[in-house]
């Protein structure tokens, strides 16, 4: 094991790949001689040369298309689309073809493509670069949707990414570059569609995914230090399939549950993870079951109006403990 | 445009009038089935289209990978896809090219490089421009090299996608060929109304990618077209634009009555009719007297007699299979609840 950054983790799996596999090749905005907005494609110019390696101009549409298309061929591209906002320039192709040409002509053909795509908030982007809206991928059946939080996952997702003959949305946030974690070295696979127990607690569990878990876990040692609320934290790591069971399983045993995600609070994961659990864990579940997400406005730029549009881990806590007080929900 | 007629070897006009002969006849059968109920959604025809469709595929190489529209039933019966297959996939069958998942505009054959229809307009431009990089990916330049043929229709000319991977193509030296279906309407709107540039094979002039315009009635001359394209695309990697002036002898659909056509233009389509041009200029040559055209023509009628009766007797796909095709890799929790179940399966185990 070794001590590594989500960013060192990200580009070791895709050099793994690369090397392993020449039909695994890259494309998007700026990953060559740039080496990447966010560098985790830093140095692969150099190693593998310009056709695996391959620059595109700003045409996300253009070039996501073009990836769909190589992969219907049997290549296995990764695209990195340079924030999720972006995306939605791609999203026809996205949407209408790389989910849909497996189903709609029969299985004849598939679609092994990884677009790669970090989201995210709080970095005074302003509203159009700092959205989290993997919830559109995620919505659709066809495609495969991952937002691993630890380096450790995210070397292991992406390699399964690759390895997988579906078009998976990977999907990857600004604040996560940097931090570090545990990364067993040499080739391994995460499996796609599991969540994990990340923490185990036994009087309320809380559900994240991506950043959100980070907060997740330090919610979770705060409240236990301080306050002896112990949380059991769910890291869902796939959005897309979402492993329902590991999360029923986990509120069977606490009780309760919060769900935390960065994204805007109606139609989101929070409220498909909540209509699980009352599903799934009804007659288990002592408190409602509760969301903390973003504020539902157009992110703003300036800090003071940023961060409170952005749920804080104290927001979270606030939510853990009302769940916990019977007063705050009964009549 | 070409100002001499191209010819071809007799035998390869009979063949290209047998083709024709048959898409006519599906299309006309498909408007009937269409009629009776027996096909659902959107039904799009390549009536008045038949020379152009069959000139654009004869260029093809079986090496060849085909993207097309969702005006593509010609194509695919040219392409070599069974016109019983066709039909069945019109009528959700299971013996249908796509397993009846796809319908009218979404027919695909992975054997045949037929890459399929596509139902949202240019959505395959990006895609084939795509499997062309696959090719440059993986082969090199020469005149035994894979290439694609993207057919699109005038109205994708406008859209974001077409300029975008006509810019990628450029750059990426890419072998395709753009294969435009100029039948003048997009819907209901004529060309000149809808693009700035009218004459579509220049609309690759940002790119300095070259076009031609050739006369989409006559199969002969769209062929060489395309044939020059695709030689040029194989061996240097050069994209470029075939644009095939043609006329649409229906409306959009099969329940557009068209009342935007004026009379005159309905009437010009009409003289125009590619079928009717060959098989003229087949008897005027002497290659077939009028009973040997007749006969292809009844020939082809019996074809389509058995298509639809394939059609009608095959089985629709079970719904048991309803989750089959989804995704190629399965992985752990995949949701397959039908509408009602519970997400989570049974659950019934109280506190």
């Amino acid at each position: 094991m070794a001590e590594l950054t989500y960013r060192q983790a990200l580009h070791d799996a895709l050099r793994a790949e690369m090397l392993a596999d020449e039909s695994v090749f890259l494309m998007g905005e700026e990953i060559g001689l740039f080496e990447g907005s966010y560098k985790i494609t830093a140095g692969l110019l150099a190693e593998f040369g310009p056709r695996r390696v391959r620059d595109t101009p700003i045409s996300e549409e253009g070039f996501v298309g073009a990836a769909i298309g190589a992969a219907m061929l049997g290549l296995r591209p990764v695209v990195e689309v340079m924030t999720i906002n972006f995306s939605l320039l791609a999203i026809d192709q996205i949407v209408n073809h790389a989910a849909k040409v497996r189903s709609m002509f029969g299985g004849q053909v598939s679609v092994p493509l990884v677009i790669r795509t970090p989201g995210g908030g709080g970095q005074q982007l302003g509203a159009s670069h700092s959205q989290n809206i993997e919830v559109y991928y995620a919505h659709c059946p066809g495609l495969k949707v991952v937002a691993p939080a630890t380096p450790a996952d995210a070397k292991g997702l992406l390699s399964a990414a690759v390895h997988d003959d579906d078009p998976v949305m990977f999907v990857e946030n600004l604040a996560l570059y940097n931090t570090k974690g545990e990364v067993p070295e040499g080739p391994y696979t995460t499996e796609i569609g599991r969540a994990a127990v990340v923490k185990e607690g036994s009087d309320v569990t809380v559900v994240a995914y991506s950043r959100a878990t980070l907060a997740a876990l330090e919610v979770a040692r705060q409240l236990e230090q301080d306050e002896g609320i112990s949380v059991e934290v769910v890291d869902l790591r796939s959005l897309r399939p979402l492993d329902r069971e590991t999360v029923c399983a986990s509120v069977r045993k606490t009780t309760r549950a919060v769900v935390a995600e960065d994204d805007w609070l109606s139609y989101g994961v929070g409220a498909e993870v909540a209509a699980t659990v009352q599903e799934g864990a009804f007659d288990y579940l002592d408190a409602p079951v509760l969301r903390v997400a973003a504020a539902e406005v157009p992110l703003p730029y300036s800090k003071p109006l940023e961060t409170a549009a952005m749920p804080a881990t104290s927001d979270l806590a606030r939510a853990v403990r009302r769940t916990l007080d019977e007063s705050a929900y009964t009549k | 445009m070409a100002t001499t007629t191209p010819t071809a070897a007799p035998e390869t006009l009979v063949g290209f009038y047998r083709e024709m002969a048959l898409i006519r006849a599906f299309e006309l059968r498909a408007a009937e089935m269409y009629a009776k109920a027996r096909i659902g959604g959107y039904c799009h025809l390549n009536l008045g289209e038949e020379a152009t469709v069959v000139g654009l595929v004869a260029a093809l190489e079986p090496r060849d990978y085909l993207f097309t529209t969702y005006r593509e039933h010609g194509f695919a019966l040219a392409r070599g896809i069974g016109a019983g297959q066709v039909m069945a996939e019109l009528f959700g069958k299971a013996t249908g090219c796509s397993g009846g998942w796809g319908g009218s505009m979404h027919l695909f054959d992975a054997g045949l490089r037929f890459m399929g229809g596509y139902g949202i307009v240019g959505g395959q431009i990006p895609l084939a421009t795509g499997a062309a990089l696959a090719i440059a990916y993986r082969s090199e330049a020469g005149p035994a090299a894979e290439a694609v043929m993207c057919v699109l229709g005038d109205g994708a000319t406008n859209i974001g996608a077409f300029h975008e991977s006509l810019n990628l193509a450029a750059i990426w030296h890419l072998p395709v060929v753009y294969a435009i279906v100029n039948n003048r309407l997009g819907m209901g709107t004529p060309v000149q109304a809808a693009s700035g540039e009218p004459e579509l094979y220049k609309r690759g002039c940002s790119y300095r990618i070259e076009g031609v315009r050739v006369d989409g009635n006559d199969p002969v001359a769209v062929r060489e077209a395309a044939a020059a394209a695709l030689a040029a695309a194989r061996a240097e990697r050069r994209p470029s634009i075939v644009e095939a002036l043609c006329w649409r002898l229906r409306g959009h659909s099969v329940v557009d009555p068209a009342r935007y056509r004026t009379p005159e233009e309905v009437e010009e389509a009409k003289r125009a009719d590619p079928l009717l041009a060959l098989r003229s200029r087949l008897v005027e040559a002497g290659t077939l007297d009028e009973d040997a055209a007749s006969d292809i023509e009844a020939l082809a009628g019996q074809e389509v007699d058995q298509a639809v009766a394939f059609a009608e007797e095959s089985p629709f796909p079970d719904p048991k299979t309803l989750f089959d095709n989804v995704y190629a890799t399965a992985v752990a929790n995949m949701a397959q609840a039908r509408p009602g179940d519970p997400v989570l399966g049974p659950f019934t185990e109280g506190r």
